[in-house]
């Protein structure tokens, strides 16, 4: 196996990860918060159980709210709770927040700057079964355009708890993802995290592999397999969708001259949309995109659909290996 | 209240007024129906009804306001200047200005005394709301208002929240509605898409209602005062009011819902203004 930042205290075992649903980290790290602090409310939209929320609820009652299915309404109690010096966190499915809750969020979230953390569960194609109404793949382009926002997209279970306690910290709207199934645990408890600041997984000569979410584990992969091949490939795992941590991704691209982004959602807007957008001005390098192709998703158990819309290891690889054929 | 403070905020309400039809004037945009038509309300809200400090906008103990139709805020602005917020002068002549403090629509980091930015209807009550469970939660003394228009209960989020605030009983919660039955593409119960019979639906809500008449500085403020001593449940003041009140060529028209006057219509209402206040000075009792 490739040799990662051995600083990051990353797992050793690629191979044989433990698997735990990012959702669950949040929910550890809403009742770390409130047991830490007395400001942090969390308020849910009939979702208690797969948000994870209903840790919180069972500890802090008083702090929990239940909003019923009304999202709209739900982050404009938050905003007021915000206004009063709350900190509240908001979590439903992704398609209804931001979805549903848009103009809400625009409003009186960001341009208010009211310090808001709202969460969205059940993103990306691997949400399965329930099909393209629940699979949120424009979540992040949804709010990417919106000013004074921080949006994350954590990897993992650790990564998701450490990035629930850093919003809480940091004052201003955050945005944070998450998924339903299962993922491999790729961090450690030890592994550092701030907010903004892109991990280098590996340095890499060839390509850098930029990706967020539970794709990372697949740039690792991919790296692996290229490197079997001859091919040297970065890895950065971009946690923070935005701001983007220009300075790591622009010398990345300068360093490997060939830049594939990975990300659970659709192609435009997103991850990937964010990286063309500052390497088109600052250092532009080839690109390939690893997404959704502008498509909705449909039925299926999560890892047919990743298959089937083309979002593992194989596209990431495959999409290298063919930049780094163009650059010779 | 004695009937000389009566006149005296009769008279400050057609002050607000003339402040409003300057800016908007000198805006050359901006909504003066509903301005003129909320003076009374404003005037009560921000001279008898709030526990505020001008000279100190972020004291803790202060009675939270929202106004959720935000394209009325000339009148906001024009009131909050009146109390001492700020200057009326610089309203007067930069409201909706490149580079103001007074944007076209509320502005909470720009504006003092504006708690929430606004301007997209249906949202104040959400917010209201949400001050209120906080309030209620700290046990904070202050009391949370929220201004709405009658047609932004054509957006479904207000009945979301009116389901919220009802069902916590917040009766630290106070809203009204400025019923001038008038939206832009005209009336909302002949044109556009009726509310009535709104009580019943309010109170259904689990909501107390009031209705008053929103150009009667008196039955203002009694509506005020009877709202915050109602115990068990929020309170919906409808205010029964006329689009333009005060400049009879403005009076009960939707054309006067989004445009400002020219300046020759402004001379006009200034002129029937002042004459108004003339005649309620002289009124004496």
């Amino acid at each position: 196996m490739i040799k990662l930042n051995e600083e990051l205290r990353l797992v050793d075992d690629f191979e044989n990860v433990e698997r735990i649903p990012t959702r669950d980290g949040y929910g550890k790290g809403l009742v770390e918060l409130g047991a830490e602090r007395n400001d942090v409310f969390v308020l849910t939209g009939d979702l208690a159980d797969s948000t994870r929320t209903a840790w919180f609820k069972e500890k802090f009652p008083e702090r929990f709210i239940d909003m019923g299915v009304a999202e709209q309404n739900m982050i404009n109690v938050a905003v007021g709770l915000a206004l009063s010096g709350k900190v509240p966190f908001v979590a439903t499915y992704g398609v209804f927040v931001p979805g549903r809750a848009w103009d809400q969020i625009r409003i009186s979230v960001c341009y208010n700057k009211a310090n808001v953390k709202f969460a969205g569960a059940h993103t990306g194609i691997s949400v399965g079964p329930d099909g393209a109404t629940h699979q949120a793949l424009e979540d992040v382009a949804s709010v990417r355009a919106l000013p004074n926002l921080t949006i994350l997209s954590p990897t993992d279970f650790w990564e998701s708890k450490k990035a629930t306690i850093a919003a809480a910290k940091m004052k201003g709207p955050v945005y944070i993802r998450f998924g339903r199934e299962k993922v491999p645990v790729i961090t450690t408890e030890e592994t550092p995290f701030e907010i903004g600041k892109a991990v280098v997984y590996r340095e890499g000569k060839d390509v850098t592999l930029i990706a967020t979410g539970q794709m990372v584990y697949q740039a690792i992969i991919a790296a692996n397999n290229l490197m079997e091949r001859g091919i040297d490939a970065g890895i950065i795992n971009v946690h923070t969708i935005k701001p983007l941590d220009r300075e790591t991704i622009v010398e990345a691209a300068r360093r490997t001259g060939a830049v594939v982004t990975a990300e659970e959602h659709q192609v435009y807007g997103g991850l990937g949309g964010a990286i063309a957008e500052l390497l088109s001005k600052e250092n532009p390098v080839p690109m390939r995109f690893v997404a959704v192709n502008d498509r909705f998703g449909e039925s299926g158990v999560a890892d047919e659909l990743l298959e089937a819309f083309g979002l593992t290891h194989k596209e990431i690889e495959a999409a290298a290996e063919e930049l780094v054929k163009l650059k010779k | 209240m004695t009937t000389e403070e009566v006149k005296k905020l009769e008279i400050l309400a057609y002050e607000i007024r003339k402040d409003v039809i300057v800016a908007l004037k000198n805006a050359k945009s901006g909504h003066t129906g509903g301005s003129l038509g909320l003076a009374d309300i404003f005037t009560a809200l921000y001279f008898k009804v709030l526990h505020h400090k001008p000279e100190d906008p972020d004291w803790a103990g202060r009675d939270r306001f929202l106004l959720s139709n935000g394209h009325v805020c000339p009148v906001w602005y024009a009131a909050l200047a009146r109390a001492g917020y700020f200057d009326v002068e610089e309203f007067r002549t930069t409201l909706r200005k490149l580079g103001t403090r007074f944007q076209g629509h509320p502005s909470r980091l720009d504006t003092p005394g504006v708690e929430s930015s606004s301007g997209s209807l249906g949202q104040g009550l959400s917010i209201g709301v949400g001050m209120a469970y906080a309030a209620r939660f700290d046990n904070a003394p202050y009391r949370v208002y929220v201004g709405m228009s009658d047609a932004e209960f054509q957006e479904g989020s207000v009945w979301e929240a009116l389901m919220a605030g009802g069902n916590w009983k917040l009766d630290n919660l106070t809203a009204y509605i400025d019923r001038n039955k008038i939206q832009i593409d005209g009336s909302t119960e002949g044109d556009v898409m009726p509310l009535e019979p709104l009580k019943e639906k309010l109170r259904a809500f689990k909501w107390n209602v009031i209705e008053a008449d929103g150009h009667d500085i008196k039955e203002i403020v009694t509506a005020f005062r009877e709202a915050g001593a109602h115990r068990g449940g929020p309170t919906m003041i409808i205010f029964n009011t006329v689009i333009g009140k005060g400049v009879s060529f403005m009076e009960g028209k939707a054309e006067w819902h989004g445009k400002p006057p020219n300046e020759e219509e402004a001379e006009k209402a200034l002129k029937e203004l002042d004459e108004h206040i003339e005649e309620m000075k002289e009124g004496g009792d």
